[in-house]
């Protein structure tokens, strides 16, 4: 098959366009940045991609709750369209404010809400892979960073037990390697039942809180110049990539 | 009719439980048992039922959120409710989202004299009494900016309460006047230091005009046989201020008379370019928003320091974060537009620790906010500027002083990026064309900023004081900087453009109208907030948010389509010119016609003069403190400490570029330094660093100019720059600026920076300076008293790295790696972190002369041995000598280290001589490390161990510290944070 075409959305404070594309670009896809608007004004041109990203930002300034307003936007104007564009087999993800905004228009259940530390975080998480989805497959665990003040999952009781029981929760925070290194809590928001991230239209739909876009080269780890000094000692090679690779690859894996 | 729509949140209780967290810390006598937190938006404007309906709908998250127009919605049971809502005329960011989403879910555009406010209702728990309710009220909100009402539960019913809709309202605006300048010098004078006089007798406003300049425009007008127009004046008021001519910088200086920016600042760059020759990478200096350097074949990198000292001292979070969405425009207004690609920050602030009062009256009514609250404030300010905006924030500082609790520093710097060229033009240069359209785009003008902090509230009737406290807004900003670096730029839809800031219109217009020679400005045809301003108002406001464009005719319509589509605000208000004139009309009225060379360089200079101030220099104390607890009391101060709880939520990650963290290793210790990678596709790096040592000024402050260049260039060397690809930038934030013995210590400065600018070969691309850092007010007990700021030098470094993974970082990466002192230490604790520690002030012992010399020698093989990667870490010792450098380095790698030095131990440990990197060495690397340095004053003090202990052997005496202990003492300064 072809390279897969991934449009990433822009416009109204989203700010990871760019990010996202090197990750899409690096794995083999093809990918272009389109202001909502231009969608808005001519929907059938979703027709032309497989995948559709609504990358990490600040849409609106998330200033009446993160992601309800450019939610709110895509629910009016693009409800239909998004709905059509999953019919065929298509992907789609959010990242970070993505994920806001997916919840927020109903496309992905749950909702985020303000961190229990009440601040904006910025640091390295650690996940395992617990949900069957075509974005982590061959995946366990991935360590990613995360920027947001309003990432915390939460659901009531009653739903969080069937997302997990039908698998539809695709990460979870745990203990790992950037949680020990850092010395920080790994739940970094506290999550309800540690989630990550979720997913929708049996698994073709991921939303998740942490950055694979930010974690495509090695050098964007936080430890990286204490393993280059190791594998250098060692005689070894100091890889090229980081985690968030492998999300961006299996994207384009699953249209091969 | 108003409607108010209540949204609680039913899970989301972290806000209210960090307000009751900051409330019970603040009064942990009071019976406070907890708060809850909803909010509200007031919509002021005609809607059906149906729309009413819909509003409620798209403002709640079924999930998580309930809400009613009926009623505030409450805890069924509370003491006192605390609403809190901006005043009239204040950016209300959630206000206007809020109001988008209502007229996206209506379908109907809110008419003019409609809209929508945010605020929110704090419920107190527990048996609050009135008078502490009151105090929770005063902590909680800013009366600058917000008001806060407080309802006692009896009065609640049920949420019924009174809405609040802060419109505003100003009297019908005035018409533009003469103002006559025939008047005796003593009322000249007046109008300079108080303003134009209005009808009712008020003054408007400080015009900062000297006599000397008032008597030059009473000329300039006589030779035109009229008075000048209100508006004329305002305007020469805003071009000749010491904001944007830096009069004190160009101004003749004793026997300087080009001035010492002219000599010693441009004159260093144009010397190092010379001398650079082919190797030149400066692209564009001093002339632009921003200063620009070649990143490689394809893209320039832009740098830009700025500072927003006074309007953080009155509303920290406002000040702050204009301060950084406004130095972003100054990436945006380099050159034809340069993508903003990492923000920085620094903070020169009170000690958080000191609860003295100051206030600006006698009468000890308006307190100046505490330490703590202006570094909360300016903390989030740039938190929120930075975050919104997806510019990522890989660097910055807190420095705490007292000199700074009257007046805060607040430093925000921006790097961009640029192309260099697109379809055949030049990026970096621009120039408006006559004919072309003045475009004003962005956010609309409102009474803000309006002659700075002193346009006070009570002027305006009492129910609406519009304030003249801005407060940023990044989203709309960042719509436009998205239109700007992605499509109209590349798309060739105008010649030139500028960033709307200080003065305004009047200066962006102004000097764009420089470009082509001429401009004329129809003031009716600029969208304003709300109606009532008069037209020297609109001229001068600098409500933030607005670029300026030149836009060939052709080209607009296209231009306006993007500008609409990305939700940007455009307007034409008039057109480029060669009249040779700035001329400005309202309401088909001229009132503004000024010759564009007078507005430019009719400002007459003043000669300036120095004296050289008399230093009372203490000695140290005969018996100096322990090792141990001396390296613990100077790792606990506000000076050296941690600032983590700002680098965890200064997002550093965005935008993929981050290579080095502001938290380093394991320890996450803060860094001096950080190097981002602006583009994935080439394999280059962008070095960051900052210098800074006020503590040393008022000794010496050639000799503090000359630290603080040489820390600069350390921390970035540290970091993995080389010597020779470095340009710096200059930020004066002096005091007392009138007085010829702080002019002396501003002439030596930059003396200084002459000297070690040529001596290292570093350029000076940018700068900015601001004179008047001083505090006038009263103690506690209504004692009248000037608190100045240290004069202040921050020089910042950037560099463009060959190849960004060689980078480096401080942290201790092997236990048997060997540590290496490099360079040379004297007994120089003059402005010192010990000095302070063991004598009580930085004025005792001789300050560090940085030998730039023999400094640059040993620079330029460091530069080599780091290419090679011959170290496996280094840190630039500045702040608290090798001592500190030591325990950040273990702190950071999370391994000990055994050391040993010769000689006297305070000397070893704790002077501040400059010029020096602690590294460490592989054992297999350490034979090409000496080879690399030889000739160079290298000096092995020992090796890094596994044992989490920092033994350190002076003589005879040893001293054992663990990193718990030293962890411990290092978090100590800012964790109430």
């Amino acid at each position: 098959m072809a390279t897969p075409r991934a449009l990433i959305f822009s416009g109204y404070g989203l700010n990871c366009e760019e990010e996202t594309k090197t990750g899409l670009t690096l794995a083999g896809a093809s990918a272009d940045i389109v202001h909502i608007e231009d969608v808005a004004k001519n929907p059938a041109m979703l027709s032309k991609y497989q995948i559709a990203m609504f990358p990490g930002g600040f849409s609106y300034g998330d200033d009446t709750g993160a992601g309800k307003a450019y939610g709110a936007r895509v629910k009016h104007h693009l409800g239909d369209e998004l709905q059509k564009f999953l019919e065929r087999d298509t992907l789609m993800a959010g990242i970070c404010n993505g994920f806001q905004i997916l919840t927020a228009a109903g496309i992905l259940p749950g909702a985020l809400i303000t961190n229990e530390s009440a601040r904006y975080s910025c640091r390295w998480v650690d996940m395992e892979v617990v949900g069957d989805t075509p974005w982590l497959t061959g995946i366990t665990k991935i360590s990613l960073p995360i920027g947001h003040g309003e990432g915390r999952y939460v659901d009531t009781e009653a739903n969080l037990d069937t997302l997990e029981g039908t698998g539809k929760v695709a990460l979870k925070y745990v203990p790992g390697e950037m949680s020990d290194y850092q010395g920080l809590p790994y739940n970094p928001n506290g999550a309800m039942r540690d989630i990550a991230g979720v997913t929708g239209k049996d698994g073709r739909i991921l939303g998740l809180m942490p950055h694979p876009d930010r974690a495509t080269f090695f050098e964007q780890r936080p430890d990286w110049t204490v393993i280059r000094e190791q594998l250098e000692r060692e005689g070894k090679k100091v890889p090229v990539y980081a985690d968030g690779m492998e999300v961006f690859r299996n994207a384009v894996r699953y249209f091969s | 009719m108003a409607h108010r729509i209540s949204v609680d949140s039913r899970a989301d209780h972290s806000r209210a439980g960090r307000i009751f967290a900051t409330l019970k810390e603040r009064y942990p006598d009071t019976k406070l048992s907890g708060v809850a937190l909803t909010r509200a938006y007031t919509i002021d404007a005609k809607l059906s039922p149906r729309d009413l309906t819909h509003a409620v709908a798209v403002l709640t998250n079924p999930v998580i959120e309930t809400s009613t127009e009926k009623r505030v919605l409450s805890p069924n049971k509370f003491a006192y409710a605390i609403d809190i809502g901006f005043r009239p005329a204040v950016t209300d960011n959630a206000g206007t989202t809020a109001r988008q989403m209502v007229e996206d879910a209506t379908g109907k555009k809110l008419h003019d004299g409609e809209n929508v406010y945010s605020s929110y209702f704090v419920f107190l728990q527990g048996a609050v009494t009135k008078a502490e309710a009151t105090l929770m009220a005063g902590e909680l909100h800013n009366p600058l900016i917000e008001r806060a009402r407080i309802t006692p539960f009896k009065d609640w019913n049920n949420g019924r309460v009174a809405l609040i809709v802060p419109k505003v309202k100003l009297p019908r605006p005035e018409p533009s006047r003469a103002v006559n300048l025939e008047i005796p010098d003593a009322e000249l004078a007046r109008i300079g230091k108080e303003g134009i006089e209005d009808k009712d007798g008020s003054r408007r406003g400080p015009l900062a005009l000297s006599l000397e300049e008032l008597h030059a425009i009473r000329d300039y007008f006589r030779s035109k046989k009229r008075s000048p127009s209100d508006v004329e004046l305002e305007s020469l008021a805003q071009t000749w201020s010491e904001h944007c001519k830096h009069t004190i910088f160009n101004d003749p200086l004793d026997e300087i008379e080009e001035g010492i920016y002219k000599r010693y600042i441009r004159g260093a760059t144009e010397k190092v370019r010379a001398k650079k020759g082919m190797k030149d990478f400066c692209v564009s200096v001093f002339k632009d928003n921003s200063g620009a350097i070649s990143f490689n074949d394809d893209y320039l990198v832009t740098h830009k320091m700025e500072t927003h000292n006074t309007p953080s001292a009155l509303d920290p979070y406002g000040g702050a974060i204009t301060g950084i969405v406004g130095v972003n425009r100054d990436a945006l207004g380099f050159g034809l537009g340069a993508k903003p690609i990492a923000n920085l920050y620094g903070f020169c602030v009170g000690e958080p620790s000191d609860t003295r009062p100051l206030y600006r009256d006698a009468a000890k009514t308006r307190r100046l906010l505490s330490p703590q609250r202006i570094l909360e404030g300016v903390v989030k300010g740039i938190e929120a500027g930075g975050n919104q905006s997806g510019i990522p924030t890989p660097l910055g500082f807190v420095y705490a002083d007292e000199s700074y609790r009257g007046k805060p520093l607040v430093f925000a710097g921006t790097i961009g990026l640029i192309p260099r060229k697109k379809g055949g033009r030049l990026l970096h240069k621009k120039k408006a064309r006559p004919g072309d359209y003045i475009v004003m785009a962005g956010g609309r003008v409102g009474a803000d900023g309006i002659h700075g902090a002193t346009f006070s509230s009570e002027a305006l009737s009492a129910d609406s004081p519009a304030t003249a406290v801005q407060i940023g807004d990044a989203i709309t900003q960042k719509k436009f900087s998205d239109a700007i670096v992605r499509e109209l730029r590349d798309k060739n839809l105008y010649t030139s453009v500028t960033d709307n800031g200080a003065g305004g219109l009047s200066c962006s217009v102004a000097e764009m109208a420089e470009e082509c020679g001429g401009a004329v400005v129809d003031l009716s045809t600029v969208p304003l907030k709300y109606p009532g301003l008069t037209p020297w108002q609109i001229w001068i406001s600098e409500s933030q948010e607005r670029m300026t464009f030149s836009v060939p005719k052709d080209k607009w319509k296209e231009m306006k389509a993007i500008l609409d589509k990305h939700g940007t605000e455009a307007t034409v208000i008039g057109r480029f010119t060669d009249s040779g004139t700035c001329v400005v009309n309202y309401d088909n009225k001229k009132v503004m016609d000024i010759d564009l060379e007078f507005l430019h360089g009719g400002r007459p200079e003043k000669q300036l003069v120095t004296k050289k101030p008399t230093v009372a220099v203490r000695p140290l104390p005969a018996r100096l403190p322990k090792i141990d607890t001396t390296l613990l009391s100077l790792l606990s101060r506000p000076t050296i400490g941690s600032y983590d709880f700002i680098s965890n939520q200064y997002d550093h990650e965005v935008q993929g570029l981050s290579v080095t963290k502001p938290l380093v290793g394991t320890g996450r210790v803060n860094a001096d330094a950080a190097v981002i990678r602006p583009l994935a596709t080439d394999t280059k790096g962008v070095v960051l660093s900052h210098g800074y040592a006020p503590s040393m000024s008022e000794l010496d402050s050639y000799a503090m100019a000359g630290a603080s260049i040489d820390i600069a260039i350390r921390n970035a060397l540290a970091a993995g720059a080389t010597l020779d690809s470095l340009a710096i930038l200059d930020n004066f934030c002096w005091s007392t600026s009138g007085t010829p013995e702080r002019l002396y210590l501003l002439k030596e400065a930059a003396r200084a920076c002459y000297d070690y600018a040529v001596t290292y070969g570093t350029p000076y691309i940018s700068g900015k300076d601001s004179m008047y850092n001083d505090f006038r007010g009263f103690d506690e007990k209504g004692n009248a008293v000037h608190v100045a700021v240290l004069p202040t030098l921050l020089i910042s470094a950037m560099g463009v790295m060959d190849d960004y993974k060689k980078a480096m970082t401080f942290d201790f990466k092997a236990p048997g790696d060997r540590i290496y002192l490099v360079g040379r230490t004297r007994a120089e604790f003059g402005g010192s972190e010990f000095s302070k520690v063991a004598a009580g002030t930085f004025m005792s012992g001789r300050v560090p002369v940085t030998d730039a010399k023999e400094n640059a020698t040993l620079y330029k093989v460091f530069s080599k041995a780091s290419v090679k990667r011959h170290m496996s870490s280094a840190f630039a010792v500045s702040r608290g000598g090798v001592g500190v450098a030591l325990s950040k380095m273990a702190l950071a790698g999370g391994l000990g280290a055994n050391v040993s030095f010769t000689g006297d131990a305070h000397t070893a440990l704790f002077s501040e001589s400059t010029g020096r990197f602690l590294v460490t060495v592989a054992p297999s690397k350490e034979k090409a490390f000496l080879s690399a340095l030889k000739g160079q004053a290298v000096k092995k003090i020992g090796t890094v161990s596994e044992e989490a202990m920092l033994r350190i052997k002076t003589g005879s005496v040893s001293t054992a510290l663990s990193l718990n202990s030293i962890k411990e003492a290092y978090h100590t300064p800012y964790n109430d944070f």
